[in-house]
């Protein structure tokens, strides 16, 4: 059985990323396969956004490497709810390192969007800002109007973390916005723009 | 069991990744890794992140090597079957990924339950494009793990020391 409730959901995706990497300055980004990587290319491809095509589950493990190895900048994951629910123990593993410079955005429409729309398990009874503070993650919440997402946006960006939220959004087909598809120039071009143009080798 | 004199090897190792410039050491507890996970916990330029599955340290260090780091994930053959899609990441993007493994289900396993992987662990990685070093000899610990970790960052390529069990000793129950 389908439900249908995440379709009435007031949040779109792409305008929640749009805001979530306005005015993103030296932030660093790493996407979620799928949707997310396709809504963070809508916002504008960016050297220092680093979309995943694959690596399913990888996404907040990626992020918690990148904010080690940088601790003076902000690392912000997008990634979906079936996405981290294939790396829920991830978030444990972030609990206990506790960077203060990552943040987790979960653009949780309920749905596996790239395999047909079927039902996640937060389409269910599963929770995923609960389980981030129960592995002790500081800063959690869920995200359901924008009211909420004003409060959120400068926690995600600002705030000593590290921070989660799980961001409901509408289940909706949106025109896909694919970022380069070339890992290797993917990881190339962020380590120059990161590091420096010895970076990239 | 390893005599007295082949005990250091872990220490090789360390001394190894170090030269290296390893900064993050991602580990599953394991009894062979046990000196050297004690070694990185104690070394404050090395940050070492203890995981719930081995394939979260494959994404780890790919996010390491994003922000500039170098990094190992230290595991035991049972976890060569945890990493093997996350592998795609390191080998599509051609991120340097260095991993040693500790080997079960060889000589004197007292547990059959790790044969499987003991036997299919080095076809695996074969089989993803992992190059493969064995290391069988205390004595050849620091020399292997420099080549291997020359070869993953030099030539940004993934690599896996597979080290023997009689390296590591049989393992007990109920001691």
């Amino acid at each position: 059985m389908l439900s249908k409730r995440s379709e009435r959901y007031p949040l779109r995706r792409r305008d929640v990323v749009a805001q979530l990497l306005a005015d993103r300055g030296g932030l660093l980004v790493v996407a979620g396969l799928g949707a997310p990587a396709w809504d963070a290319t809508a916002a504008g491809d960016h050297p220092l956004t680093f979309p995943l095509w694959g690596a399913m589950g990888g996404a907040v493990m990626m992020g918690l490497g990148l904010a080690l190895a940088q601790p003076a900048r902000r690392v912000l994951v997008l990634t979906g709810d079936g996405e981290m629910l294939m790396g829920l123990g991830a978030l444990a593993t972030v609990g206990v390192k506790r960077p203060t410079n990552l943040a987790v955005a979960v653009l949780d429409n309920e749905r596996y969007g790239e395999t047909g729309m079927q039902p996640t398990h937060t389409a269910g009874p599963a929770d995923l800002a609960t389980a981030a503070h129960a592995l002790g993650l500081p800063v959690t919440g869920t995200v359901r109007d924008k009211a909420a997402l004003a409060t959120a946006l400068p926690l995600l960006r600002d705030t000593e973390g590290p921070v989660f939220f799980d961001i409901k959004v509408r289940a909706e087909d949106l025109p896909l916005v694919l970022p380069p598809k070339d890992g290797e120039h993917l990881k190339d071009r962020f380590r120059a723009a990161l590091l420096g143009p010895d970076g990239a080798d | 069991m390893a005599s007295a004199a082949g005990n250091a090897w872990p220490d090789e190792i360390f001394t190894a990744l170090q030269a290296a410039q390893v900064r993050q050491v991602a580990y599953v507890p394991d009894a062979g890794h046990k000196r050297l996970i004690a070694r990185c916990l104690a070394e404050p330029a090395i940050t070492a992140v203890p995981l719930t599955t081995e394939e979260e340290g494959v994404a780890l260090l790919a996010g390491a090597w994003l922000g500039g780091q170098r990094g190992v994930l230290l595991m035991q053959s049972s976890g060569v079957g945890n990493v093997v899609n996350m592998l795609s990441l390191a080998r599509t993007c051609r991120f340097p990924l260095l991993m040693l493994v500790t080997m079960r289900g060889q000589e004197g396993e007292f547990n059959p339950w790790q044969e499987p992987m003991g036997r299919a662990a080095a076809p695996v990685l074969n089989l993803i494009g992992c190059r493969i070093f064995e290391l069988d000899r205390p004595a050849s610990a620091g020399e292997v793990v420099s080549a291997a970790a020359r070869q993953v960052f030099d030539e940004q390529a993934m690599a896996a020391v597979l080290i023997a069990q009689r390296m590591v000793g049989v393992k007990s129950f109920g001691h």
